[in-house]
Protein backbone atom coordinates (compact mmCIF):
# COMPACT_ATOMS: atom_id res chain seq x y z
CA UNK A 1 0.00 0.00 0.00
CA UNK A 2 0.61 3.35 -0.67
CA UNK A 3 1.23 6.00 2.44
CA UNK A 4 1.45 9.79 1.48
CA UNK A 5 2.54 11.97 4.10
CA UNK A 6 1.65 15.68 3.19
CA UNK A 7 1.13 19.56 4.88
CA UNK A 8 -0.36 22.07 3.70
CA UNK A 9 2.80 23.91 4.05
CA UNK A 10 6.44 23.20 4.06
CA UNK A 11 8.57 22.97 7.45
CA UNK A 12 5.31 21.69 9.67
CA UNK A 13 6.76 17.88 10.10
CA UNK A 14 6.27 16.47 6.90
CA UNK A 15 9.83 15.05 6.20
CA UNK A 16 10.37 14.27 9.84
CA UNK A 17 7.39 12.09 10.28
CA UNK A 18 8.15 10.15 6.40
CA UNK A 19 11.17 9.60 7.32
CA UNK A 20 10.76 8.01 10.77
CA UNK A 21 7.55 5.81 9.56
CA UNK A 22 10.19 4.50 7.22
CA UNK A 23 13.19 3.79 10.06
CA UNK A 24 10.47 2.41 12.05
CA UNK A 25 9.35 0.40 9.26
CA UNK A 26 12.41 -0.92 8.31
CA UNK A 27 13.78 -1.42 11.39
CA UNK A 28 11.51 -4.12 11.57
CA UNK A 29 12.44 -5.83 8.99
CA UNK A 30 9.03 -5.09 6.78
CA UNK A 31 9.29 -4.64 3.10
CA UNK A 32 8.91 -0.43 2.76
CA UNK A 33 10.14 1.80 0.41
CA UNK A 34 10.37 5.99 0.69
CA UNK A 35 9.80 8.38 -1.80
CA UNK A 36 10.88 11.70 -1.71
CA UNK A 37 7.80 13.41 -3.90
CA UNK A 38 9.14 16.94 -2.96
CA UNK A 39 10.99 17.58 -5.92
CA UNK A 40 11.62 21.30 -5.48
CA UNK A 41 13.58 20.86 -2.66
CA UNK A 42 14.10 16.91 -1.25
CA UNK A 43 16.03 16.23 1.81
CA UNK A 44 14.74 12.67 2.79
CA UNK A 45 18.16 11.47 1.73
CA UNK A 46 20.12 13.66 4.24
CA UNK A 47 18.71 11.15 7.11
CA UNK A 48 20.10 8.21 5.82
CA UNK A 49 23.48 7.10 4.52
CA UNK A 50 22.81 5.43 1.20
CA UNK A 51 24.10 4.04 -1.88
CA UNK A 52 23.17 5.35 -5.11
CA UNK A 53 21.74 3.08 -7.36
CA UNK A 54 20.75 4.30 -10.73
CA UNK A 55 19.28 7.62 -12.46
CA UNK A 56 17.72 8.41 -14.93
CA UNK A 57 16.20 11.70 -16.42
CA UNK A 58 13.21 12.84 -16.86
CA UNK A 59 12.56 14.52 -20.11
CA UNK A 60 9.84 16.59 -21.68
CA UNK A 61 9.13 17.91 -25.75
CA UNK A 62 8.98 21.51 -25.68
CA UNK A 63 8.55 22.94 -29.09
CA UNK A 64 10.57 24.68 -31.12
CA UNK A 65 9.36 27.27 -33.94
CA UNK A 66 10.93 27.97 -37.15
CA UNK A 67 10.20 31.55 -37.76
CA UNK A 68 10.36 31.44 -41.49
CA UNK A 69 7.37 29.08 -41.60
CA UNK A 70 5.52 30.96 -39.17
CA UNK A 71 2.81 32.76 -40.70
CA UNK A 72 1.85 34.83 -37.49
CA UNK A 73 -1.50 33.78 -36.73
CA UNK A 74 -1.17 33.45 -32.90
CA UNK A 75 -2.76 30.47 -33.04
CA UNK A 76 -0.38 28.58 -30.81
CA UNK A 77 0.03 31.06 -28.18
CA UNK A 78 -3.80 31.14 -27.60
CA UNK A 79 -3.25 27.43 -27.17
CA UNK A 80 -1.32 27.67 -24.71
CA UNK A 81 -2.67 27.97 -21.24
CA UNK A 82 0.67 28.59 -19.74
CA UNK A 83 1.85 31.56 -21.02
CA UNK A 84 5.07 29.72 -22.64
CA UNK A 85 4.97 31.23 -25.83
CA UNK A 86 5.44 34.66 -26.02
CA UNK A 87 3.96 36.22 -29.12
CA UNK A 88 4.11 39.73 -30.34
CA UNK A 89 3.33 39.43 -34.08
CA UNK A 90 3.73 43.56 -34.65
CA UNK A 91 7.66 43.01 -33.55
CA UNK A 92 8.01 40.21 -35.51
CA UNK A 93 8.65 38.14 -32.47
CA UNK A 94 7.75 34.49 -31.34
CA UNK A 95 9.59 32.80 -28.51
CA UNK A 96 9.35 30.13 -26.57
CA UNK A 97 9.54 30.72 -22.91
CA UNK A 98 10.91 27.05 -22.20
CA UNK A 99 10.66 26.77 -18.15
CA UNK A 100 6.76 28.22 -18.08
CA UNK A 101 6.33 25.32 -21.08
CA UNK A 102 4.45 22.57 -19.75
CA UNK A 103 5.04 20.04 -22.69
CA UNK A 104 1.47 19.35 -23.47
CA UNK A 105 2.05 19.56 -27.52
CA UNK A 106 -1.35 21.77 -27.84
CA UNK A 107 0.89 24.82 -30.20
CA UNK A 108 2.33 21.81 -32.22
CA UNK A 109 -1.30 20.72 -32.89
CA UNK A 110 -2.78 24.15 -32.89
CA UNK A 111 -0.33 25.02 -35.87
CA UNK A 112 -1.40 24.49 -39.64
CA UNK A 113 1.50 26.15 -40.70
CA UNK A 114 4.71 23.35 -39.54
CA UNK A 115 5.94 26.09 -38.47
CA UNK A 116 6.54 23.82 -34.97
CA UNK A 117 8.73 20.96 -34.17
CA UNK A 118 9.54 19.61 -30.92
CA UNK A 119 12.98 18.83 -28.78
CA UNK A 120 13.27 16.78 -25.76
CA UNK A 121 14.50 19.35 -22.34
CA UNK A 122 15.49 17.79 -19.61
CA UNK A 123 12.83 17.99 -16.23
CA UNK A 124 14.77 16.61 -13.72
CA UNK A 125 15.50 13.51 -12.20
CA UNK A 126 14.75 10.03 -10.53
CA UNK A 127 17.26 8.48 -8.53
CA UNK A 128 17.35 5.02 -6.46
CA UNK A 129 19.07 4.76 -3.50
CA UNK A 130 19.25 1.67 -1.29
CA UNK A 131 20.06 2.78 2.45
CA UNK A 132 22.80 1.19 4.74
CA UNK A 133 20.17 -1.23 6.09
CA UNK A 134 19.24 -2.47 1.97
CA UNK A 135 15.99 -0.60 1.71
CA UNK A 136 15.26 1.66 -1.40
CA UNK A 137 15.10 5.29 -0.97
CA UNK A 138 13.78 6.96 -4.55
CA UNK A 139 14.28 10.80 -4.86
CA UNK A 140 12.60 13.40 -7.38
CA UNK A 141 14.29 15.95 -8.39
CA UNK A 142 13.74 19.10 -10.26
CA UNK A 143 16.33 21.24 -12.53
CA UNK A 144 16.94 24.48 -10.99
CA UNK A 145 14.47 26.67 -13.07
CA UNK A 146 11.83 24.22 -14.20
CA UNK A 147 8.98 25.03 -13.17
CA UNK A 148 6.25 21.73 -13.06
CA UNK A 149 7.80 18.69 -11.39
CA UNK A 150 4.83 16.71 -11.93
CA UNK A 151 6.41 15.08 -14.43
CA UNK A 152 9.15 13.91 -12.62
CA UNK A 153 7.06 12.95 -9.16
CA UNK A 154 5.21 10.15 -11.31
CA UNK A 155 8.22 9.14 -12.59
CA UNK A 156 9.78 8.18 -8.96
CA UNK A 157 6.39 6.89 -7.83
CA UNK A 158 6.69 4.25 -10.74
CA UNK A 159 9.78 3.63 -9.78
CA UNK A 160 9.13 2.83 -6.53
CA UNK A 161 7.04 0.31 -7.57
CA UNK A 162 4.18 -2.01 -5.65
CA UNK A 163 6.08 -4.03 -3.63
CA UNK A 164 5.27 -3.26 0.64
CA UNK A 165 4.46 -0.21 2.50
CA UNK A 166 5.55 2.81 -0.05
CA UNK A 167 5.67 5.51 2.10
CA UNK A 168 5.26 9.15 -0.52
CA UNK A 169 6.95 12.91 1.41
CA UNK A 170 4.49 14.98 -0.87
CA UNK A 171 5.23 18.48 -2.01
CA UNK A 172 3.72 20.83 0.23
CA UNK A 173 0.56 23.45 -0.44
CA UNK A 174 -2.27 21.69 -2.37
CA UNK A 175 -1.70 22.40 -6.11
CA UNK A 176 -1.04 20.02 -8.79
CA UNK A 177 2.19 18.30 -7.69
CA UNK A 178 0.34 17.30 -4.22
CA UNK A 179 -2.64 15.88 -5.99
CA UNK A 180 -1.04 13.84 -8.64
CA UNK A 181 1.12 12.53 -5.47
CA UNK A 182 -1.78 11.75 -2.97
CA UNK A 183 -3.80 10.90 -6.45
CA UNK A 184 -1.50 7.47 -6.00
CA UNK A 185 -1.53 7.03 -2.15
CA UNK A 186 -4.16 4.79 -0.66
CA UNK A 187 -4.02 6.39 2.29
CA UNK A 188 -2.76 10.35 3.20
CA UNK A 189 -1.31 11.38 6.68
CA UNK A 190 -1.50 15.13 7.03
CA UNK A 191 0.78 16.66 9.30
CA UNK A 192 -0.03 20.21 11.00
CA UNK A 193 0.32 22.37 13.84
CA UNK A 194 -2.20 23.30 16.32
CA UNK A 195 -1.55 26.89 15.08
CA UNK A 196 -4.37 29.04 12.99
CA UNK A 197 -1.99 29.06 10.20
CA UNK A 198 -1.81 25.07 10.62
CA UNK A 199 -5.47 25.59 10.75
CA UNK A 200 -6.06 26.75 7.34
CA UNK A 201 -3.69 25.04 5.61
CA UNK A 202 -5.10 21.26 7.03
CA UNK A 203 -8.60 22.91 5.94
CA UNK A 204 -7.29 23.28 2.43
CA UNK A 205 -5.86 20.36 2.46
CA UNK A 206 -9.17 18.01 3.82
CA UNK A 207 -11.36 19.95 1.50
CA UNK A 208 -9.07 18.70 -1.89
CA UNK A 209 -8.46 15.04 -0.40
CA UNK A 210 -12.51 14.92 0.04
CA UNK A 211 -13.07 16.10 -3.85
CA UNK A 212 -10.78 12.96 -4.53
CA UNK A 213 -12.31 10.22 -1.98
CA UNK A 214 -9.23 9.78 0.04
CA UNK A 215 -9.08 8.41 3.41
CA UNK A 216 -6.33 10.83 5.25
CA UNK A 217 -6.17 10.80 9.40
CA UNK A 218 -3.94 13.62 11.06
CA UNK A 219 -0.58 14.26 13.14
CA UNK A 220 -0.58 17.70 14.99
CA UNK A 221 3.17 18.60 15.47
CA UNK A 222 4.44 21.36 18.05
CA UNK A 223 1.41 20.28 20.38
CA UNK A 224 3.30 22.19 22.86
CA UNK A 225 2.61 25.66 21.02
CA UNK A 226 -1.07 26.97 19.71
CA UNK A 227 -4.69 26.25 20.62
CA UNK A 228 -7.26 23.83 20.08
CA UNK A 229 -8.73 24.81 16.95
CA UNK A 230 -7.44 21.75 14.62
CA UNK A 231 -8.28 19.33 17.54
CA UNK A 232 -11.75 20.91 17.51
CA UNK A 233 -12.41 20.71 13.61
CA UNK A 234 -10.88 16.84 14.01
CA UNK A 235 -13.51 16.37 16.22
CA UNK A 236 -16.45 18.41 14.18
CA UNK A 237 -15.12 16.64 10.42
CA UNK A 238 -14.72 13.07 12.34
CA UNK A 239 -11.18 12.96 10.85
CA UNK A 240 -9.26 10.55 12.55
CA UNK A 241 -6.42 12.22 14.91
CA UNK A 242 -3.63 9.57 14.70
CA UNK A 243 -1.05 11.20 17.43
CA UNK A 244 0.37 14.26 19.13
CA UNK A 245 4.03 14.78 19.09
CA UNK A 246 5.53 17.14 21.66
CA UNK A 247 8.55 18.50 19.54
CA UNK A 248 10.55 18.94 22.48
CA UNK A 249 14.09 20.17 22.44
CA UNK A 250 15.60 17.01 21.72
CA UNK A 251 13.65 15.97 18.70
CA UNK A 252 14.21 19.40 17.64
CA UNK A 253 18.24 19.16 17.84
CA UNK A 254 18.48 15.31 16.46
CA UNK A 255 16.26 16.73 13.64
CA UNK A 256 18.47 19.69 12.59
CA UNK A 257 21.93 17.60 12.63
CA UNK A 258 20.26 14.95 10.02
CA UNK A 259 19.52 12.06 12.83
CA UNK A 260 15.89 10.51 13.69
CA UNK A 261 14.37 10.70 16.50
CA UNK A 262 13.37 6.81 16.08
CA UNK A 263 16.98 5.62 16.45
CA UNK A 264 17.68 7.84 19.94
CA UNK A 265 14.32 7.51 21.37
CA UNK A 266 12.39 4.23 22.06
CA UNK A 267 8.84 6.32 23.10
CA UNK A 268 9.32 7.76 19.54
CA UNK A 269 9.87 4.44 17.69
CA UNK A 270 6.65 2.85 19.40
CA UNK A 271 4.81 6.25 18.72
CA UNK A 272 5.47 5.94 15.26
CA UNK A 273 5.63 1.76 14.96
CA UNK A 274 1.74 2.59 16.54
CA UNK A 275 0.87 5.01 13.70
CA UNK A 276 2.07 2.65 11.01
CA UNK A 277 0.54 -0.50 12.21
CA UNK A 278 -2.74 1.53 13.20
CA UNK A 279 -3.23 2.64 9.07
CA UNK A 280 -1.61 -0.69 7.64
CA UNK A 281 -4.22 -2.90 9.35
CA UNK A 282 -7.13 -0.53 8.63
CA UNK A 283 -6.77 0.18 4.94
CA UNK A 284 -4.05 -1.60 3.21
CA UNK A 285 -2.54 -5.27 3.92
CA UNK A 286 0.87 -4.24 3.89
CA UNK A 287 1.87 -5.79 0.30
CA UNK A 288 -0.84 -4.64 -1.53
CA UNK B 1 5.45 57.84 -27.93
CA UNK B 2 3.15 55.13 -25.48
CA UNK B 3 3.97 54.63 -21.85
CA UNK B 4 2.82 51.87 -19.93
CA UNK B 5 2.36 52.71 -16.32
CA UNK B 6 1.39 50.40 -13.64
CA UNK B 7 -1.36 51.08 -11.36
CA UNK B 8 -3.24 49.89 -8.39
CA UNK B 9 -6.60 51.14 -9.57
CA UNK B 10 -8.86 52.06 -11.99
CA UNK B 11 -8.35 56.01 -11.94
CA UNK B 12 -5.26 58.12 -12.15
CA UNK B 13 -5.16 59.04 -8.75
CA UNK B 14 -4.76 55.40 -8.00
CA UNK B 15 -0.84 54.41 -6.71
CA UNK B 16 1.53 52.92 -9.03
CA UNK B 17 1.56 49.30 -8.87
CA UNK B 18 4.66 48.10 -7.44
CA UNK B 19 4.37 44.80 -9.70
CA UNK B 20 4.55 44.88 -13.25
CA UNK B 21 3.35 41.31 -14.51
CA UNK B 22 0.73 41.17 -11.15
CA UNK B 23 -0.39 44.69 -11.22
CA UNK B 24 -3.95 45.48 -10.92
CA UNK B 25 -4.35 48.10 -13.95
CA UNK B 26 -2.20 49.18 -16.81
CA UNK B 27 -2.46 53.32 -17.99
CA UNK B 28 -1.69 53.62 -21.02
CA UNK B 29 -0.43 57.05 -21.76
CA UNK B 30 0.71 58.71 -24.97
CA UNK B 31 3.01 61.40 -24.60
CA UNK B 32 2.18 63.22 -27.67
CA UNK B 33 -1.73 63.12 -27.54
CA UNK B 34 -2.43 63.34 -23.76
CA UNK B 35 -4.46 60.41 -24.64
CA UNK B 36 -4.95 57.90 -21.46
CA UNK B 37 -6.26 54.10 -21.82
CA UNK B 38 -6.86 52.26 -18.77
CA UNK B 39 -6.56 48.17 -19.45
CA UNK B 40 -7.34 45.45 -16.68
CA UNK B 41 -4.65 43.39 -16.28
CA UNK B 42 -5.43 40.08 -16.93
CA UNK B 43 -2.80 37.90 -15.76
CA UNK B 44 -3.39 39.51 -12.00
CA UNK B 45 -4.00 36.11 -11.13
CA UNK B 46 -2.17 33.75 -13.30
CA UNK B 47 -0.15 30.56 -12.05
CA UNK B 48 3.15 30.97 -14.00
CA UNK B 49 4.27 33.27 -16.85
CA UNK B 50 2.18 36.51 -15.17
CA UNK B 51 5.13 38.40 -16.65
CA UNK B 52 5.81 37.45 -20.08
CA UNK B 53 1.88 37.20 -20.99
CA UNK B 54 1.86 41.14 -19.29
CA UNK B 55 4.75 42.52 -21.84
CA UNK B 56 2.79 40.85 -25.00
CA UNK B 57 -0.25 42.56 -23.93
CA UNK B 58 1.51 45.81 -23.36
CA UNK B 59 3.87 45.46 -26.39
CA UNK B 60 0.79 45.21 -28.50
CA UNK B 61 -0.79 48.03 -27.86
CA UNK B 62 2.69 49.41 -29.07
CA UNK B 63 4.11 50.81 -25.94
CA UNK B 64 7.72 52.51 -26.18
CA UNK B 65 8.19 52.23 -21.99
CA UNK B 66 6.73 50.70 -19.21
CA UNK B 67 7.29 52.15 -15.54
CA UNK B 68 6.74 50.21 -12.68
CA UNK B 69 8.20 49.11 -9.40
CA UNK B 70 9.91 46.02 -10.32
CA UNK B 71 10.74 43.37 -12.85
CA UNK B 72 11.02 39.91 -13.33
CA UNK B 73 14.23 38.08 -14.12
CA UNK B 74 12.83 36.96 -16.73
CA UNK B 75 11.24 40.55 -18.35
CA UNK B 76 14.55 42.17 -19.45
CA UNK B 77 15.79 39.90 -22.57
CA UNK B 78 11.97 39.95 -23.88
CA UNK B 79 11.92 43.62 -23.45
CA UNK B 80 14.98 44.31 -24.79
CA UNK B 81 14.34 42.05 -28.27
CA UNK B 82 10.81 44.16 -28.35
CA UNK B 83 13.14 47.76 -27.61
CA UNK B 84 10.99 48.33 -24.72
CA UNK B 85 12.42 50.89 -22.31
CA UNK B 86 11.75 49.20 -18.63
CA UNK B 87 12.21 52.17 -15.88
CA UNK B 88 12.02 50.80 -12.42
CA UNK B 89 10.38 53.58 -10.25
CA UNK B 90 9.64 52.10 -6.33
CA UNK B 91 7.75 54.63 -5.24
CA UNK B 92 4.36 53.02 -4.28
CA UNK B 93 2.86 56.28 -2.40
CA UNK B 94 3.28 57.85 -5.89
CA UNK B 95 -0.02 58.21 -7.89
CA UNK B 96 -0.11 57.46 -11.66
CA UNK B 97 -0.95 61.21 -12.27
CA UNK B 98 2.25 62.51 -11.06
CA UNK B 99 4.23 59.94 -12.59
CA UNK B 100 2.49 61.42 -15.38
CA UNK B 101 3.50 65.15 -14.88
CA UNK B 102 7.00 63.82 -14.68
CA UNK B 103 6.65 62.61 -17.97
CA UNK B 104 5.64 65.62 -19.21
CA UNK B 105 8.49 67.87 -18.04
S1 LIG C 1 3.80 22.47 -25.32
FE1 LIG C 1 1.96 23.21 -24.25
S2 LIG C 1 2.78 24.38 -22.55
FE2 LIG C 1 4.46 24.12 -23.99
S3 LIG C 1 4.41 25.95 -25.22
FE3 LIG C 1 3.20 24.40 -26.30
S4 LIG C 1 1.11 24.77 -25.62
FE4 LIG C 1 2.43 25.85 -24.20
S1 LIG D 1 0.57 28.62 -34.78
FE1 LIG D 1 2.32 28.31 -36.16
S2 LIG D 1 2.04 29.83 -37.76
FE2 LIG D 1 0.69 30.43 -36.08
S3 LIG D 1 1.90 31.87 -34.89
FE3 LIG D 1 2.24 29.86 -34.00
S4 LIG D 1 4.07 29.08 -35.03
FE4 LIG D 1 3.34 30.79 -36.24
Amino acid sequence: MKIAVASGKGGTGKTFVATNLFNVLSGRGERVTLVDCDADAPDDLLFFPAEKISETEVTHQVPVINKDACTWCGRCSNWCNYNAIFYVPTAKVIEVIENLCHGCGACSFACNSDAITEKPVVLGTVTSFRTDRGYPLVEARLRVNEMSPVRVIKAAIKEAGEDGVVILDSPPGTSCPFIQTVDRADYVLLVTEPTPFGLSDLRQSVETLRTMNKQCGVIINRADIGDSGVKNYLREEQIPLLGVINYGTDIARSYSEGRLITEESEIMTGFFAGIADKIISEHGTGSN
Amino acid sequence: MKVAITSTGQSLDSNLDQRFGRCAFFVIYDTETGGVEILPNPNKDAEEGAGPASVQMVASKDVKKIISGEFGVKIKSLLDSLKIQMVVYKEPEKTVKSVIDMLNK
